[in-house]
């Protein structure tokens, strides 16, 4: 190659990834910094904010799946709450983990359905119909949920053999309990699913010109299902986490905004995995250092201004950086085949 | 058929009912193989229909259709790009975000193990722009190419299923002059190679152009099928509407009286902030109609948005009816005496969800008789109602129709009959006819020629050249934002606007320096 065009691939590289290596580059900076000041907290805060972003991350799958597709939705919350009380419950009453953590995917997929027949098939406004699944959810908790039942156990860590023992890498990213693995797994399926698959191809052909689609013998209606049922496990997964491997037991409202905080993190991620991922990380941090602020007491501020931390970031972040970023075209819209 | 041809495909006594309209009637039409065979017809004739029938889009009610002499059933697309019949249709269905070879594989993919294979995507992109001299860049993406590319890419993504029956449901309808002929060479192309196809249109001088065959329809029946050797464009044109048209406007000398509107060194901005209208200087007087021709996107709808006050106006100058206007007041123009019928009817002329008999009162509901105080008077909104539809000839089964129930030509009377009904000083049409049957742009024009000799003066925005050189009276010609010439109508003929909608030099193509405006 020579001189010219390497050195325009050098600037379509810097603009397209240039904010993004200045950030990493600041952030590896200030991890070391602080590693070598305090390895402790620091590792403690990393690894808080990797399992802090878990449940985000997966409801902003949820989030990228059904929008790429064209259905919003925004019972995320809904799907995740109810899916850890069903978790929760199947394994107080069997004892089982892997029952639980399977009932709670299934429950997520199963309003995951609801929610596709109620925009793609019966065409309802999908903010109410994401609006039912989370009132349902509410209400179906409060209703059953009894105090004093206490859970067999939880998910716990596993550290895998040597890796773990790498200093800062090993606890923060190798000695996780099984959900988040499989999170940041699914993170990357996700996105060569969504990228580098005819699937995936097909998806966003839905969400952006479904009529496109549907001339070319796709069938937006399945695309459309498929992906909102695949999005709704992945939330059930999140309401899983949540209640056998973050807490376990289950607590009432235990979701706490998590579901509409995923949908920023879907949003500042671009609608991509990988971005979201970035964000939820993002978001997880916050937490995390208002876990640490708040038990540090190095910081004389009131904790509720702490505990804003995260809830500030989403609306700073949504006003800040929505404008910019570009949702599929027909999204929230529901496809009426001619004739 | 005991005939030796075989069709390559062939649709008889084709019926099909909606609610209300019988869209196809016992239609028969048959495509011999490597024939151009175009489908003429006004808008609502049923010409999509019958085509979205072939396609697997609609289901025929009645009637049978034969592939190479098969018979066959198409329930979906599907069916139909397996029978090797592809469709352009008339709004691309291409995914703007997507790169070329990206929408050409759509629905059916090359994979290598389970990933998409996209280099095999590309090759094909390449390949099949050379075995049919269709030049695309695979990488590309949709959003960033200019129409007529988009249409090749439409065209490849037929091809690239093997469609040996190519449907092009209205395809120069969005094409510049240029870019129509070179669909034409495409097509022929296309011929040679074997592929049959019907060309739907509603444009006489391009079938007489380009087809083998024309058929005719007419409210969903077939009037007949010709040879362009046997018809001229006025026999076609009484085929398709039933009477005889007259295609050339009438109209009289103008009498220019004094300016009404004046634009002096005009500069307004897209909505990426480049400028888009660039020190144009304009006037119009009563009694003439001044024609903008140009290539669209060269600032025509920037400049007609800022005349009419929904666009801000960055520097220069604006009277009507010489006193200069407040910016951005849409309000304060209509009562003051401009009519404006915008270029998106859907978007900008209409409530689409209103009915017919709110939109017409939308510039003066809020003036007695429409009002009484803060209360509507909905008689009078009626009685107004009734009178225009009448008037203007509005084909609707009632005034309490929405308007976004009505065809594209009774939608564009509608606001013709709602900004005409006011008193006028100025007119200012964008692509009026754009989209419309050869009946309703006869009644569109006629209605702007009575404007003018009514003393109001007209500046018609038109990206359709033989508009613009039929009804104005002088002519400018924009590019690139600015107006690089303007001439008297008579003084002019098609090529010269044409080279100068182009971009070239108005002292190369005129001959002698022309002043500006």
């Amino acid at each position: 190659m020579n001189t010219p065009a390497s050195f325009a691939n050098w600037k379509i590289f810097w603009k397209r990834w240039g904010v993004l290596t200045v950030i990493s580059v600041i952030t590896l900076a200030l991890i070391a910094y602080y590693y070598s000041k305090t390895p402790q907290i620091t590792e403690a805060v990393l690894a808080s904010t990797l399992r802090q972003s878990v449940p985000l991350v997966l409801g902003a799958l949820c989030g990228l799946l059904g929008e790429r597709a064209a259905v919003i939705n925004i019972g995320i919350e809904g799907q995740m709450l109810l899916a850890a009380f069903l978790a929760f419950l199947v394994n107080v009453y069997t004892g089982n983990l892997l029952l639980g953590v399977l009932a709670g995917i299934a429950v997520g997929a199963l309003l995951g359905l609801l929610l596709a027949f109620m925009s793609v098939t019966l065409k309802i406004d999908q903010i109410i119909g994401g609006t039912v699944i989370n009132i349902l959810a509410i209400g179906l908790t409060g209703y059953f949920y009894k105090v004093g039942l206490s859970a067999h156990g939880k998910l716990n860590p596993i550290p895998l053999g040597p890796l773990a023992k790498i200093p800062l890498i090993g606890p923060v990213f190798f000695n996780n309990p099984p959900i988040t693995y499989a999170t940041i797994l699914l993170v990357f399926l996700v996105h060569y699913v969504l990228f580098y698959t005819p699937w995936g191809l097909r998806t966003r052909a839905v969400g952006e010109h479904p009529r496109a689609a549907d001339t070319l013998g796709i069938n937006v209606y399945l695309v459309r299902y498929v992906n909102v049922v695949v999005g709704g496990a992945l939330a059930g997964l999140a309401g899983a986490y949540l209640s056998l491997e973050a807490v376990g037991s289950f607590e009432r409202l235990m979701t706490n905004g998590r579901g509409f905080v995923a949908l920023a993190v879907m949003i500042f991620g671009k609608w991509t995995p990988l971005g979201a991922w970035g964000a939820a990380l993002l978001f997880g941090f916050a937490t995390a250092m208002q876990t640490q602020l708040q038990f540090g007491g190095q910081l004389h501020i009131p904790h509720q201004f702490i505990g804003m931390l995260p809830y500030l970031l989403t609306i700073i972040v949504l006003a800040g950086f929505v404008g910019r970023a570009r949702p599929p075209a027909a999204d929230g819209i529901p496809y009426e085949k001619e004739g | 058929m005991s005939e030796n041809q075989t069709f390559a495909l062939e649709v008889r006594d084709i019926v099909k009912r909606f609610p209300g309209v019988l869209a196809n009637d016992h239609v028969n039409f048959n495509l011999r193989k490597g024939e151009v065979h175009a489908l003429l017809g006004e808008n609502g004739a049923g010409k999509t229909t019958l085509m979205n029938i072939i396609y697997g889009l609609y289901h025929p009610d009645e009637g049978e259709i034969f592939v190479n002499g098969r018979k066959v059933t198409i329930d979906s697309p599907h069916d139909a790009i397996r029978l090797g019949i592809g469709m352009v249709h008339q709004h691309f269905m291409l995914v703007p975000v997507f790169t070329v070879a990206e929408n050409l594989i759509l629905g059916a993919e090359p994979t290598k193990g389970l990933s998409l294979d996209l280099k095999a995507a590309r090759q094909a992109v390449v390949d099949l722009s050379q075995r049919y001299a269709l030049e695309v860049e695979p990488d590309a993406i949709i959003e960033d190419l200019p129409v007529g590319v988009q249409q090749r890419v439409e065209i490849l993504k037929a091809l690239y299923r093997e469609a040996k029956v190519l449907v092009l449901d209205e395809p120069t309808a969005v094409l510049t002059p240029q870019e129509v002929e070179e669909l034409f060479v495409i097509m022929r192309q296309l011929t040679e190679r074997g592929v049959s196809i019907i060309f739907i249109t509603h444009k006489l001088k391009e079938v007489l152009t380009i087809a083998d065959r024309i058929t005719v329809m007419r409210r969903g029946r077939v009037v007949g099928t010709v040879r362009p050797q046997e018809v001229d464009e006025a026999k076609l044109a009484a085929m398709m509407v039933g009477r005889e048209v007259v295609l050339q406007v009438e109209k009289s000398p103008a009498e220019p009286g004094e300016p009404v509107l004046q634009v002096r060194d005009l500069v307004v901005e897209d909505e990426r902030h480049l400028i888009a209208v660039d020190h144009v200087n304009l006037e119009v007087r009563r009694g003439e109609v001044v024609g903008v021709a140009g290539v669209q996107g060269n600032g025509q709808t920037e400049l007609a948005e800022a005349l009419t006050g929904l666009r801000p106006i960055r520097e220069g100058q604006m009277l009507l009816g010489g006193k200069a206007v407040p910016p951005r007041n849409p309000r304060y123009l209509i009562e003051h005496g401009m009519a404006h019928i915008p270029e998106d009817r859907q978007k900008h002329g209409l409530v689409l969800s209103y009915t017919i008999a709110d939109n017409l009162v939308l510039c003066t509901y809020y003036k007695p008789p429409f009002a009484r105080g803060l209360q509507r008077n909905q008689a009078a909104i009626v009685e107004n109602a009734e009178k225009l539809v009448q008037q203007f000839d509005v084909r609707t089964p009632s005034i309490f129709t929405t308007a976004g129930s009505l065809s594209g030509g009774n939608q564009q009377k509608v606001i013709v009959a709602r900004e005409f009904s006011r008193p006028v000083d100025l007119l200012i049409a964008n692509q009026p006819t754009r989209g419309l049957d050869v009946g309703s742009i006869e009644y569109i024009h006629k209605r702007i020629v009575q404007m003018r000799d009514q003393g109001a003066g007209v500046l018609l925005i038109s990206a359709e050249l033989d508009e613009i050189m039929s009804l104005a009276d002088r002519i400018a010609v924009m590019f690139r934002g600015k107006i690089v010439a303007t001439v008297k109508a008579e003084e002019v003929n098609r090529e010269q606007l044409g080279l100068l909608m182009a971009g070239s030099p108005a002292s190369e193509v005129l001959g002698q320096p022309q002043p500006a405006a």
